[in-house]
């Protein structure tokens, strides 16, 4: 038989049901797709078996270029291509460097890692995101399961699974 | 599921649902302007305009116009500068230090106190730019550029060059904190929308869906940018005192500035914070999510920032006497008992003395004191930066080039600009944003509310 839908969505209403069902569902052997919530639920990412976020190391990365940016550029403008003795000051007054050095630092660190969260996560202000459920940017925790992902368990029974972890519905739906 | 918590007051009441919180917030963007709104923007625009003229005038004559002379150099423009810089550190400090902190308090407040940053950051940039006299020529020579005279360079060793890096870096990292933040918000409006509206809200909410992995990350930076702009409040400001303090002029060449000057951008910053939000809230119906809990705990902060500034003053006088430097000494008491007498005493009225009244419970938890004092300590603390500014500079080395500072019609002009712009784009934002995070207050309403989950 054609299946004519490819996802199925349990509706949660709780994220601490949300939380165990995660893991129930897991445990039993079924993927989860992706889980949709209105808000950060915290503790989600490690029961959906997550790698921790690597946006500090880029934003470490991009915070030491900064650094390097900054340094380069002063000592290069004020201690080799025009030299002046300013207040009595040295050629590579290091201290008087350290304003600029900070906050180029934090200006590369902030806009390098957000730039890459945006790319990771494919935020564009053009993107068409496949929505599964209205009600996840309001007031339910949807989780969306691949049945191609799934096809060695028979659909009723994920469907049984979801409602007996504490689903409030259980949908199907479908992308063209 | 009810979740009350005997410890703490709650944070939302009225028993809201998580499809209150949406409701209640998208209503403002999503429903007709009300009349209130209209009549408040027409007088924000109405003020943008007629300071226009003044800005107009003063890029066209130059800032002759103003009534700057050779002894007070800087008056009315710097003052207003680190005034509305001071404005906006609240907002930075109530997203990102409390975030840090982990104070739950801060979600229903924090989009609103952001949004004030960015446009008091805006503001606060128009006068250094106008005071450069041509500014599409100020702009060029404040950027280390190659330039047509040899290879000249910017000189890193003067704070006015630290302000403009710090300033910028100030103003683009509060946008992209507060914009990141407002993503998913928007996506909830986008949800409920149809047509253009839709469009409009999909392309803002950059096509977020609320996945685990993205809210994973979205976590991530969020923490990483509160890490962030923390020093970044700080070292702002500390930059904006080093204007003053890394000079020679008596009243200005002191090694507390710095604190000194963070403490008082607080202080301002909270009370430009209550007098906004306490008009908000009545204005869009929003007293549920803005409670006395979040006015009173405000108020505290205002008490603490209060108490720090009216130590440092007295510390400068301190120091002034103790250090046996006459001038210091001078320029000190000149400011309480000079010619501008009324200035520093208008200044320690309302940012030593009418804080402390907020001892009082009673009078911290009435939104009538507090919406009073809360501009009464906006003025002081632009008292006090004109007192810092032209009473240092007024009576000099020289007392033959003595001179006293009198505003001109296009310095009030300029200031008034600068108003009509603040509440223009504020109210812009009050009716076409959510002014509520609505994603954050959701997450600590299971711990925080009265009820939920009805």
């Amino acid at each position: 038989m054609e299946r004519d839908t490819n996802f199925i969505l349990g509706i949660y209403e709780d994220e601490d049901v949300l939380k165990d069902a995660v893991t129930k569902v897991r445990e039993s052997g079924v993927k989860i797709h992706e889980v949709f919530t209105p808000y950060p639920v915290h503790g989600l990412e490690d029961v959906l078996g997550y790698n921790r976020s690597k946006l500090p190391i880029a934003a470490f990365l991009f915070g030491l270029l900064g650094t390097c940016l900054a340094l380069t550029m002063q000592l290069l403008m004020m201690s080799v291509d025009w030299p002046m003795i300013i207040g009595g000051k040295d050629f590579a007054p290091l201290p008087d460097f350290i304003p600029v050095t900070f906050e180029l630092t934090v200006l590369l660190a902030s806009f390098g890692m957000v730039g890459v969260f945006m790319i990771s996560s494919d935020l564009k202000p053009w993107a068409q995101p496949r929505i599964f459920d209205l009600r996840s940017t309001d007031d339910k925790h949807v989780m969306a399961i691949d049945i191609a992902n799934n096809a060695n368990i028979e659909e009723a029974k994920i469907k049984e699974l979801l409602q007996s972890s504490g689903a409030s519905e259980v949908n199907n739906k479908s992308f063209e | 599921m009810q979740v009350t918590s005997s410890v703490r007051e709650p944070l939302v009441t009225g028993g809201k649902t998580y499809k209150d919180v949406t409701h209640d917030v998208a209503r403002q963007v999503e429903g007709k302007p009300t009349v209130g709104w209209m009549l408040g923007l027409a007088v924000a625009i109405g003020t943008l305009l007629l300071g226009s003229i003044a800005v107009g005038a003063t890029v066209w004559e130059g800032i002759g116009m103003w009534g700057l002379n050779k002894t007070v150099g800087w008056a009315w423009d710097i003052t207003n500068f680190v005034w509305w810089v001071g404005i906006g550190h609240a907002g930075t400090l109530i997203s990102a230090v409390l975030l840090l902190f982990r104070q739950k308090w801060r979600t229903s407040i924090n989009r609103a106190a952001e949004a004030m940053t960015i446009f008091a950051v805006i503001c606060a940039a128009m006068f250094p730019v106008l005071h450069m006299g041509r500014p599409w020529l100020g702009a060029y020579w404040a950027l280390p550029l190659p330039n047509v005279f040899g290879s000249l360079w910017v000189n890193f060793n003067s704070p006015l060059l630290w302000d403009v890096f710090a300033i910028s870096t100030y103003f683009s990292v509060s946008l992209v904190f507060w914009y990141i933040g407002l993503i998913p918000d928007f996506a909830t409006i986008r949800d409920r929308a149809t047509g253009l509206r839709k469009t409009i809200y999909g392309a803002l909410s950059f096509g977020w869906t609320g996945a685990a992995k993205t809210w994973m990350h979205y976590e991530a930076v969020s923490l990483i940018l509160a890490g962030l702009a923390t020093p970044l409040v700080l070292s702002v400001h500390t930059i904006v005192s080093f204007d003053f303090a890394t000079s020679v002029i008596p009243g200005w060449h002191t090694t507390i500035f710095p604190p000194y000057f963070v403490a008082g951008a607080i202080f301002s910053g909270f009370a430009m914070v209550l007098t906004l939000m306490i008009i908000t809230r009545k204005l869009f119906k929003l007293e549920d999510y803005i409670t006395m809990v979040h006015i009173e705990l405000m108020n505290i902060v205002i008490i603490i920032t209060g108490s720090i500034v009216g130590i440092a003053y007295i510390t400068e006088f301190f120091i002034a006497w103790y250090s046996g430097v006459e001038a210091e000494q001078y320029a000190f008491i000149n400011r309480a008992f000079g010619p501008y007498w009324w200035a520093y005493w208008s200044m320690m009225t309302c940012n030593v003395i009418s804080p402390q009244l907020f001892w009082f419970k009673k009078i911290r938890t009435s939104i009538v004191f507090t919406f009073l004092l809360s501009l009464v300590v906006n003025i002081g603390m632009w008292f006090e930066r004109f007192v810092i500014i032209v009473t240092s500079l007024h009576r000099d080395f020289l007392p033959s080039s003595w001179a006293m500072f009198y505003p001109t019609w296009a310095d009030v002009g300029v200031y008034l600009f600068t108003f009509g712009l603040f509440f223009t784009l504020f109210l812009l934002f009050a009716k076409f944003f959510p002014v509520i995070n609505m994603a954050e207050v959701k997450s600590v309403l299971k711990s925080s509310s009265e009820k939920v989950n009805k």
